[in-house]
């Protein structure tokens, strides 16, 4: 999976701003995408592009349980959320929708990447490559269950 | 084991289960309201186009449906969302829907304790963040999104990791002034935002037995800003009185073992506690209310599930009873029967005296939907629980999280008053 990234360096990045609470009565996911991380950064949707990876500091996605959050992100093109943690409820949304990988990184990793930098990430290795940087960071492995769920496609076509 | 273990355990079908464990859970209650009700329905859409062929729910008898962000409708697509929600109780024979305007309504955690529509020892789910709420009935409560309520809708289970717990330890009375809203915030800014991320949050202690049910449901809704999967506390004769009172007496309730672990143990004082305020814009930015005295507010807004229950309701109207506003001030009572016990017991003509506007349930101006949402650098003191950049409106607005006394100290002065100094 290969990627450029979007980077915001902060914490607590919360789904108030990933999706306000406006647009939370809509459920049109292409609609939805128009609006994403409107809360921080009003040309995120002219600068996202298929494939994108976005980067962050750590309890992203805090707050409220509204899916429209990573819905949001999946549908403006992000494949992948890098973050140093992530709050639980995003967490598995991302997941159990398999709207978007949430990717746990190391505070070196962190750090290293910037805003633009390529990135290819093989999962199967726990390895994300900077290709810019000419970089190997390492990831988290997924808990087993999450594995399965994101080899799966999500929680409904996983088989306990 | 502890309590949040062993009701899991029992929900799972083991004898023991320790943290991290990743158990799927059996489900006793789900709830959906007018945001996550038509998500929910948008998986069902998905799912069928996938050839999914979907006919009935697990257990109908077992959902339940609020209507309470976006009512009184507040444009023609929260109209909407609230009929498609009602053409979905009706296919799927969901027959506690609560509809706005008829009979009990209001924001669904609190109609979760009103109605005591959750019990103790039961798991319970609800597509919403502060389904942490009820957990101050002795349930493991948690917060889904609509992926994972659907799949809870059609097989009656859903998958958890089973939480570390985190005990917060109250001894004493809280002082007069000092209410439940300003131990939690306290807590918030002693832990932080993630500092109960993927954990359980469990109060007790002396003054935990002391505190009525309405004001550790304060406690147990605000362990999601500190990030918690749920919060709990033990259910004892008070938790048994109000359940009776609602014609709830047939649970089985469950208690931790004397053995029970936690992962870490935080004692507090009560005597030692002040009234608290988080400034913009975010629960762990803490302070004492005293030392914002210079701030300058437009308005104060009393609602949501968290700070318009019926005793916020009376810690507010008995500091503006015989006094005026000075700002723009906003009731909004949780749930309809609340909003009738206040008229009962005279508390909204003491609001409207004061010259405060009195409005229906809804989750409103909390998350920023309708009724109420705040301009570009104006100033609010709520009652509310996440003061988040653009929450509550506009994306520079401001918001601090206050206790209902504080914040009608507030309404009073204009400025972010301490209750205590208010002649």
């Amino acid at each position: 999976m290969k990627g450029s990234v979007i980077k915001y360096e902060r914490d607590n990045i919360d789904t108030d701003v990933i999706l306000p609470g406006p647009y939370l009565k809509i459920h049109d996911y292409n609609e939805l995408a128009k609006h994403a991380m409107e809360g921080i950064d009003k040309d995120f949707h002219k600068k996202v592009k298929p494939g994108d990876f976005l980067v962050a500091g750590k309890n992203f996605g805090c707050g409220s349980s509204r899916e429209h959050a990573p819905i949001a992100l999946s549908y403006s093109g992000v494949k992948a959320v890098l973050a140093l943690s992530f709050a639980r409820i995003f967490y598995r949304n991302a997941v159990d929708g398999a709207f978007l990988l949430p990717i746990e990184i190391e505070e070196n990793a962190y750090k290293d990447i910037s805003e633009g930098d390529q990135l290819e990430i093989e999962i199967s290795k726990n390895e994300i490559r900077n290709m810019t940087k000419n970089a190997t960071y390492k990831i988290k492995p997924f808990p087993e269950l999450i594995g399965k769920i994101i080899a799966a496609g999500g929680l409904f076509n996983y088989k306990p | 084991m502890n309590i949040t273990e062993k009701i899991l355990a029992r929900a799972s079908g083991k004898t023991k289960v320790s943290p991290d464990d990743v158990i799927f859970a059996n489900v006793d209650k789900v709830m959906v309201h007018d945001v996550s009700g038509p998500g929910v329905i948008a998986v069902f859409e998905k799912l069928k186009k996938t050839g999914m062929k979907i006919e009935k729910l697990w257990a109908p008898e077992k959902v339940w449906v609020a209507e309470d962000h976006f009512v009184p409708a507040a444009d023609k697509i929260s109209a909407q969302n609230v009929v498609l929600l009602t053409q979905f109780t009706k296919e799927y024979g969901i027959e506690k829907h609560f509809k706005y305007g008829m009979g009990q309504y209001g924001i669904c955690h609190t109609l979760s304790h009103e109605e005591a529509m959750v019990l103790p020892g039961e798991v319970y789910v609800g597509g919403d963040s502060h389904t942490n709420t009820t957990g101050a009935l002795g349930a493991f409560a948690a917060g889904l999104g609509h992926t994972d309520v659907a799949y809870v809708l059609l097989n009656g289970k859903i998958w958890f990791k089973v939480p570390e717990t985190i005990y917060f330890k109250l001894n004493g009375k809280l002082p007069d002034y000092v209410m439940a809203k300003d131990l939690i915030l306290k807590i918030i800014g002693d832990i932080g935002t993630d500092g109960g991320a993927y954990k359980t949050m469990q109060f007790g202690g002396s003054g935990i037995s002391e505190m009525s049910v309405e004001e550790r449901l304060t406690l147990t809704n605000m362990t999601t800003e500190a990030g918690a999967k749920s919060g709990i506390i033990e259910p004892d004769q008070k938790i048994r009185d109000y359940l009776a009172q609602r014609g709830a007496t047939n649970y089985s309730e469950v208690h931790g073992d004397p053995d029970a672990q936690y992962e870490k143990t935080y004692e507090y004082e009560a005597s030692e506690l002040d009234p608290i305020v988080a400034k913009p814009f975010s629960p762990e930015n803490i302070t004492v209310a005293r030392e914002l005295s210079s701030v300058s507010l437009d308005k104060a807004y009393i609602g949501s599930c968290t700070g318009a229950k019926l005793e916020d309701l009376r810690a507010a109207a008995k500091i503006l009873k015989g006094r005026k506003v000075k700002i723009r001030t906003e009731v909004l009572p949780a749930a309809i029967s609340i909003f009738r016990k206040a008229m009962d017991e005279g508390l909204v003509k003491i609001f409207m005296d004061a010259g405060a506007m009195v409005g229906p349930p809804t989750c409103g101006a909390c998350c920023g939907a309708h009724m109420g949402v705040l301009a570009k650098d104006e100033v609010c003191i709520s009652t509310t629980n996440r003061n988040f950049p653009g929450r509550m409106g506009h994306v520079e607005s401001k918001t601090y999280l206050a206790s209902p006394l504080v914040a009608a100290a507030s309404a009073i002065t204009g400025k972010i008053t301490d209750p205590r100094d208010i002649k």
